[in-house]
């Protein structure tokens, strides 16, 4: 390299730092486009249910059950009941199902089980919503409206609340299993091998240690599961009944909130009043979603810091 | 030079050995030859503060760094010796809250003044890690990576620092036959003096290392005391090290360090066998470490 | 015998019956999809598009919603590599280690990650009459890009903020800028980007909610932007409600193509992040 081909390389140099810059500046651009989708999904929403709420009271709106949307009737009760006992359901059985399994995955396991549990996991995680949906009609329905409703009711067609929590808590599992796994693994072993030297059982250390030190780690893992739980469509809409009642029994026919805008949304648009009502059972999911996923972030993030 | 038996793949890597031209370097042709005694790199640290999430870890540090010789950084640990280290090199700043006063002046360039172009300063300078730390491709792209960087992209000059940098460091002979797999597979003190010449190819004045041989076997840090022996008559060595017998060993020069501030630097004569300060005389004699 | 004994047996047998439970519904679900669709599967489910009265239980095939699935996936896994990947980037080499900005900016990322694609595809297709567009391919196309850009940044970042130190201390020791230090970055989150992209191609191509207002369905393969596109799992939805039992037979086929197609790809994410493993320093 001569000196003209070391000025060359000084004049690059130049370059090099520009195209960092630029690189930069444009990187920086995408982060804050992708940022900004959030606060233009809130916005959007809220404009578009802005003339119902201008209508109605929001009273109204949340605590009535009168849903006539022809008439003007916009009561959304029976739509947050049917979304609430839904989620309900399927946390209420999946919570234990997926503690359990967690902390046999944690804490008794040989690596061959996780080597072979995981992949089932994946597998569960990766399935499409809507195969879900075919598996509960093929197998949840017959099997409620033939063995089990008998016992408890008349009569039920089988796609029912019911229905619906067993399909729904089938996929929120593997999520609520890998945030406890995580959580129970960021425990450090340390605190168990102390637990176990003064005596202790494996279950008794997994009790008194384990889920005193994760508790606020499991609240938060369980809100994050409840926001994913209350959004799913497609495969609780198959099976839930879709009927516009408040639920009176488990085997009731029922109609969650996303059922209700993917049934109907693109359809009725005429009547610009029932647009609005639809956008803002939307904005409830959205709302509902933001406030959980936000709270449980935090403590999540809070205990990995102090953890860690 | 007397070459070795050459199997056809390394007479590719020999067809246009130019070592004058490797002698010269590629990246400091404004310099003359680092063989000439005359020319001299300099490097003077300037009443460095350093303040890291509050704590204040450097508490101005001035010193002088000698050309052509082995400066070890020693002291008791979390004393300051990393981060003076790195403050040389201004690797602070990928941190948050960092405040930074007083100045670094390397060839007559203020480090630490606004707007300075840092990235052909810190090319000066060849850094080595506590952990030998390879860049995730094959070993032949680890130490043409900062080449290609500074615009050196001919293939067969390229080969040719490849094969130079590997010998001075003693690896060719071990990997000659397997440049293209990656540089993970090797063993970590083969690691380390791939880091030493992969830095050694950007052609630095300096080599900052940070402790570099304490993940290593002794018979692979043997090696790199024994290169840096060697490379002492081309490079300034600065070297933080927490073993005394090593400072021992090799050291021309000792800055002893304790809680953020320099107690006493000087020869290694001056202060292994003469201690000025009470505290050196302690920390010497083993009272604490 | 001590309570604490017993104690344990019991709940050593109560989490591994838990764990069987799992198993078991990984069982069923295949073996149901597997039993109900296999004998309607046939080589013409795959190759052709739907003939006249094919929703009576005429013949046809789902060729449409094959191809209209694999245009939507393949485009936004594109665009939202495209986007995502300079984000993961900008997160963890140009921002400072802790920085406070890129903090919010996970949070706001794991609270797209989390809002459900009903509210995306209602999101998107306001947006679309705003902008006066019928249900389209286009459409189908920005609304899974946006769907998936979270899964991508998160899924990537993951990876990318176990990136060590001493690696980009290392490359800028060498004089690189950090644009130049992303050719080492890349290389060390390689496995990371594959498995983020299957990911979210197994999310694209199975969400049904999202795609139902803004890609519409249509008996033909879409041969521009503007026009509506079949998808899978739309297939699977409209013929289960159908009342005729060959057409619900299809449905079933339609829902066994869906979980080869994911299951092929999380097989095929085991095997590239292995391959890609190759460079990676531990």
């Amino acid at each position: 390299m001569t000196r003209g081909e070391y000025k060359i390389a000084q004049k690059t140099s130049v370059f090099r730092l520009l195209k960092d810059k630029m690189a930069g500046s444009v990187m920086f651009t995408f982060t804050m486009l992708s940022v900004l989708l959030l606060i233009l999904i809130g916005a959007g929403l809220v404009i578009k249910s802005l003339p119902i709420l201008e209508e109605k009271s929001l009273w109204e709106l949340l605590f009535t059950s009168k849903w006539k949307p022809m008439r003007g009737d916009f009561g959304f009760l029976p739509f947050i009941m049917g979304t609430l006992w839904v989620t309900v359901i399927a946390i209420v059985w999946t919570l234990p199902v997926s503690l359990f399994t967690a902390i046999f995955l944690t804490e008794n396991s040989r690596s061959w089980v996780k080597k072979v549990v995981f992949p089932a996991l994946d597998i569960l995680a990766g399935l499409p919503s809507v195969v879900y949906g075919v598996w509960g009609i093929l197998v949840v329905v017959p099997w409620i409206s033939d063995s089990l409703a008998p016992h408890f009711v008349e009569y039920s067609t089988g796609y029912s609340t019911l229905t619906a929590g067993i399909v729904l808590g089938i996929m929120i599992l593997p999520l609520m299993i890998s945030l406890f796994v995580e959580l129970f693994s960021s425990v450090p072993q340390d605190l168990r091998e102390a637990s176990l030297s003064l005596g202790a059982t494996r279950w008794q250390t997994t009790k008194y240690v384990l889920l005193k030190k994760t508790f606020p780690g499991m609240v938060a893992s369980v809100t994050l599961a409840i926001s994913r739980a209350m959004g799913e469509t497609i495969a609780v809409l198959m099976v839930c009944g879709n009927i516009v009642q408040m639920p009176g029994s488990l085997f009731d026919g029922c109609y969650p909130l996303p059922a209700l805008l993917a049934n109907n949304y693109g359809e009725m648009l005429s009547l610009p009043l029932y647009e609005s009502a639809l956008m803002l059972s939307a904005l409830i999911l959205f709302v509902v979603v933001f406030v959980f996923n936000i709270v449980s972030r935090l403590i999540l993030r809070k205990i990995e810091r102090t953890l860690v | 030079m007397k070459l070795p038996f050459l199997s056809k793949k390394i007479k590719w890597y020999m067809a246009d050995w130019n070592e004058t031209e490797l002698k010269k370097g590629f990246f400091r042709p404004d310099q003359k030859f680092r063989t000439d005694n005359a020319m001299r790199s300099n490097m003077v640290v300037d009443h460095l503060n350093v303040t890291i999430q509050g704590n204040h870890i450097l508490k101005d540090v001035s010193v002088e760094i000698p050309d052509r010789k082995i400066t070890c950084i020693i002291g008791p640990s979390g004393c300051g010796k990393s981060t003076l280290l790195k403050s040389l090199n201004r690797l602070l700043d990928a941190n948050e809250d960092v405040k930074i006063t007083g100045q670094v002046i390397v060839d007559g360039e203020e480090l630490y003044a606004p707007g300075v172009e840092i990235t052909h300063i810190r090319r000066k300078m060849g850094l080595l890690s506590q952990r030998p730390c390879p860049l995730p491709m094959s070993i032949y792209d680890n130490i043409a990576y900062g080449c290609r960087i500074h615009g050196l992209r001919n293939r067969k000059k390229l080969n040719m620092v490849v094969r130079y940098y590997l010998q001075a460091v003693g690896l060719w002979e071990e990997v000659k036959d397997r440049l293209h797999s990656p540089a993970a597979r090797m063993s970590i003190g083969q690691q380390q003096r791939l880091c030493l010449a992969r830095g050694l190819a950007v052609e630095p004045q300096f080599i900052l290392a940070d402790e570099a041989t304490s993940a290593l076997d002794p018979i692979s840090s043997k090696t790199i005391e024994d290169l840096f022996l060697k490379l002492r008559e081309e490079y300034a060595i600065v070297l933080v090290t927490h073993t005394l017998r090593q400072a021992l060993r090799i050291a021309d020069y000792v800055i002893f360090m304790y809680m953020g501030e320099i107690v006493e630097a000087g020869t290694a004569e001056q202060i292994f066998k003469h201690p000025q300060k009470e505290l050196t005389q302690k920390y010497l004699s083993g009272v604490f470490s | 015998m001590k309570i604490k004994f017993v104690e344990e047996k019991v709940m050593k047998g109560i989490m591994l019956l838990t764990t069987l439970l799992v198993f078991l519904f990984v069982g069923s679900i295949l073996y149901t999809i597997i039993k109900n669709g296999l004998p309607a599967l046939n080589w013409e489910m795959l190759t052709s598009l739907p003939g006249g009265g094919f929703y009576i239980g005429k013949e046809g095939g789902l060729l449409n919603a094959i191809v209209g699935s694999l245009y939507i996936v393949g485009a936004s896994t594109v665009l939202g590599l495209v986007v995502s990947i300079p984000v993961v980037f900008y997160l963890n080499v140009y921002l400072k280690r802790n920085s406070k900005r890129a903090s919010w900016a996970r949070l706001a990322y794991d609270v797209l990650f989390g809002i459900p694609s009903i509210v995306y595809g209602a999101f998107a297709f306001t947006i679309m009459i705003y902008f006066g567009l019928k249900t389209s391919l286009a459409g189908g196309i920005i609304v899974i890009t946006l769907l998936i850009i979270p899964i991508f940044i998160r899924s990537m970042d993951e990876i990318a903020r176990e990136l060590p130190q001493d690696m980009l201390h290392a490359s800028y020791s060498l004089g690189a800028t950090r644009f130049e230090t992303i050719k080492v970055v890349i290389r060390q989150i390689a496995p990371g980007i594959a498995t983020a992209t299957l990911l979210s191609i197994g999310r694209a191509i199975g969400d049904a909610a999202a795609v139902m207002f803004t890609a519409g369905y249509t008996d033909s393969i879409p041969t521009s932007l503007s026009q509506p596109a079949a998808t899978l799992p739309l297939a699977v939805f409209f013929q289960l409600s159908s009342p005729i039992p060959e057409v619900q037979e299809r449905a079933y086929a339609a829902a066994l193509i869906l979980t080869g197609i994911v299951l092929v790809l999380s097989l095929l994410g085991r095997i590239i992040t292995n391959r890609f493993s190759k460079n990676k320093i531990q």
